[in-house]
């Protein structure tokens, strides 16, 4: 059977107040009202879940992984970007 | 881009795999991994759809309230592993829709366990114990699967999961320990599982032609003969606290080895039932086919719709 | 004790009870599987919120009798559910129409009921109320892409409509339990609801492009016990288990 099929959407769940959107899977849906109410019904089933977002998959942009050396590998190298990097003398507090 | 050789590209793969890297959708992979995902998934995500039928025959028919709103509960909770299933085949390239129609067309299969009949309540208690627990042992060492979105789909269903099993023991349990037709209901029941349950986990390894290529990349963890044996060292006592006999007279316990010996495994039934001569092959696909076709003015008229409505927004 | 409560409560029940058990027939078997997961949710509200009403009822009633036996061990003229609640599923059209007069019936009437002088069907209104808003919106909407979506679903939109629609009114009835517990403060007056829902319902259907049915005549018994044939088929099915083994624990 080959008809045209509802479009993909990627859900992002908030799981509570002060956390990040976290990506959890993907789901179809006609339009983004159905893409949230089944959102809610397939990945909330549990309180797993305070707000929602979805997105059709092909708005997504990613990153090529046959570039990710050269995105990524550069940020290695600059460890002074980290506190760890420094000497703090002992008795020095509150830094 | 950069020129990448296979060989490169497949060094890079492999490398992974041996540190434990998870794979992730838009990684290079050979084309056989990607093939093998492909099918070992959907066929997983089909097992979940299909497996909403023979507990679904009794939601009309459950007991009580409780056990009405839980069994309805439980074969949703499928519903929504064979999404978070399909969802990870789709991120293969796969579409979902198309991998239905191979298991309408009779060209993918699904766990042969959901081609036998529910008859009784007592099956209720059965699945749930057996073929849940059975899923579990299986579904567990997925969880650390090489390829990122099915090791990730198989925590989410392992999480709901353990909410199956348990509601099945419960069912059988307080059969088994309930009046003599109540507890008859319960061994008859065992009596038709148990052994379908032990095929659940495939042929034996010599006769599994994909396991030892699975095991190299990494998507399967342990073999076939491993899970059934720790299911078996597992169930055998389960079913003794609760009263019930296991239908197996060659049944015995090895003291040196530390595990059950079971008697022989009817293959013959086994491969009859996949290759579509079970009890209920038939009449399960020829739900889902229907299923799908009378609902396709359904979702042809919420696309119609949507697209009428952004024509609104838009003029 | 209070039988006028009991009375009033089992109405109530008996609609979330089988309707629930209608839309639970889907299970397994629907448009799509996200759509099979949403109507799942709306039958184990529905089976939810029938659960509570029966333990209230059987509680009222005094008899001694459980939720369970209020819901399995009845005789049929004893359910006295609205014919609309016990009509079969039909297409996926008919369904979500048959839901639609529901929801939007339950939304206002559960608002009203959240006023109610006895604090327990207060309590079992306001927790049920988030439940309907939701089912509302859901079949609102699907009856919205029905009917304005492809002929085909207009047609068959339309079809469910008029065959449904002289089930409707019964959703209105009272008698003089309703009269004797609205003086009470306890029930709620379901002539100020009429209204509200019919303005709700034409809201709908005009963006649905649906058209409500000119017909006066109106199907009702439900409430007094005399159903529709569909109903003994339901409950042979659904008093199975407790017929054919009595008296047993699951």
């Amino acid at each position: 059977m080959s008809q045209k099929e509802w479009p993909l959407w990627e859900v992002f769940i908030r799981s509570k107040q002060g956390l990040n959107h976290k990506h959890v899977g993907s789901l179809r849906a006609a339009d983004a009202e159905m893409a949230i109410e089944n959102a809610r019904d397939v990945y909330t089933r549990r309180s797993e879940g305070v707000s929602i977002w979805v997105v059709e998959s092909n708005r997504i942009f990613a990153s090529d992984p046959t570039e990710a050396d050269a995105l990524f590998e550069p940020a290695h190298s600059k460890v002074y970007r980290h506190p760890t990097f420094y000497d703090v003398p002992d008795g020095i507090s509150h830094m | 881009m950069k020129e990448i050789n296979l060989t490169e590209l497949e060094a890079a793969f492999q490398s992974k795999l041996d540190r434990e890297i998870r794979i992730e959708p838009n990684d290079w992979m050979p084309a056989d991994y990607r093939k093998t995902l492909i099918r070992q998934i959907s066929q997983h995500a089909h097992s979940e759809i299909v497996g909403m039928l023979p507990e679904g025959n009794w939601i009309t028919r459950a007991p009580n309230l409780r056990r009405k709103a839980v069994l309805l509960a439980k074969v949703q909770d499928e519903a929504g592993h064979g999404l978070y299933l399909y969802s990870a085949v789709e991120t293969l390239g796969a579409d979902r829709e198309e991998t239905i129609d191979d298991l309408h067309s009779g060209k993918a299969k699904y766990s042969s366990i959901f081609n036998y009949p529910t008859v009784s309540w007592a099956d209720m208690g059965a699945i749930g114990w057996l073929v849940d627990g059975a899923a579990i042992m299986n579904q567990v060492p997925l969880c650390r699967c090489s390829y990122g979105p099915y090791a990730r789909a198989m925590v989410r269903v392992c999480k709901e999961e353990s909410f199956h099993q348990r509601q099945g023991f419960e069912i059988i349990s307080k059969l088994a320990l309930g009046t003599p037709e109540q507890k008859e209901m319960a061994q008859d029941a065992l009596n038709r599982w148990w052994w379908p349950a032990l095929m659940m986990f495939g042929p034996n390894d010599a006769d599994s032609p994909h396991t030892q290529q699975s095991m190299n990349w990494k998507i399967k963890r342990s073999t076939n003969d491993e899970l059934r044996q720790l299911f078996i060292d597992v169930t055998v006592p389960q079913a003794e606290l609760i009263g019930l006999t296991i239908p197996d007279p060659d049944l015995k316990w090895n003291q040196e080895t530390g595990h059950y010996e079971i008697g022989t495994i009817n293959w013959d039934e086994f491969w009859a039932v996949v290759s579509g001569n079970g009890p209920c092959n038939r009449e399960r696909v020829a739900a889902r086919k229907k299923a799908k076709e009378d609902g396709m003015w359904v979702r042809e008229a919420a696309l119609a719709h949507a697209e009428k409505r952004k024509a609104r927004q838009a003029s | 004790m209070n039988n006028s409560i009991s009375t009033y409560t089992l109405r109530i029940a008996d609609d979330s009870l089988i309707l629930g058990h209608r839309v639970s027939e889907w299970c397994g078997h629907g448009p799509i599987l996200e759509e099979d997961i949403a109507l799942t949710n709306i039958a184990l509200d529905l089976i939810g919120q029938a659960t509570s009403l029966l333990e209230y009822a059987a509680a009222t009633e005094g008899k001694g009798r459980t939720a369970d036996d209020l819901a399995f061990l009845r005789y049929e003229r004893d359910y006295t559910n609205v014919l609309l609640a016990e009509q079969p599923n039909g297409d996926f059209g008919q369904t979500i129409v048959r839901q639609w007069l529901f929801d939007t019936f339950r939304l206002f009437f559960y608002e009203a009921l959240c006023y109610s002088k006895d604090p327990q069907l207060a309590a079992i209104a306001e927790k049920s109320l988030k439940e309907t808003k939701y089912h509302f919106k859901h079949s609102s909407e699907w009856v919205i892409r029905l009917g304005d979506g492809t002929e085909e679903s207009h047609q068959r939109a339309q079809a469910a409509l008029d065959l449904l629609w002289r089930y409707a009114e019964e959703l209105f009835f009272m008698n003089a339990v309703d009269h004797e517990l609205i003086a009470q403060g306890i029930a709620v007056d379901l002539t100020t609801i009429k209204p509200l829902w019919l303005e709700r319902i034409q809201h709908v259907a005009k963006e649905a492009t649906l058209k409500l049915p000119e017909t006066n005549w109106v199907m009702k018994g439900g409430r007094e016990g005399q159903h529709s044939e569909y109903l003994g088929y339901l409950l042979a099915e659904m008093q199975y288990m407790q017929r054919t083994y009595p008296g047993m624990e699951w």
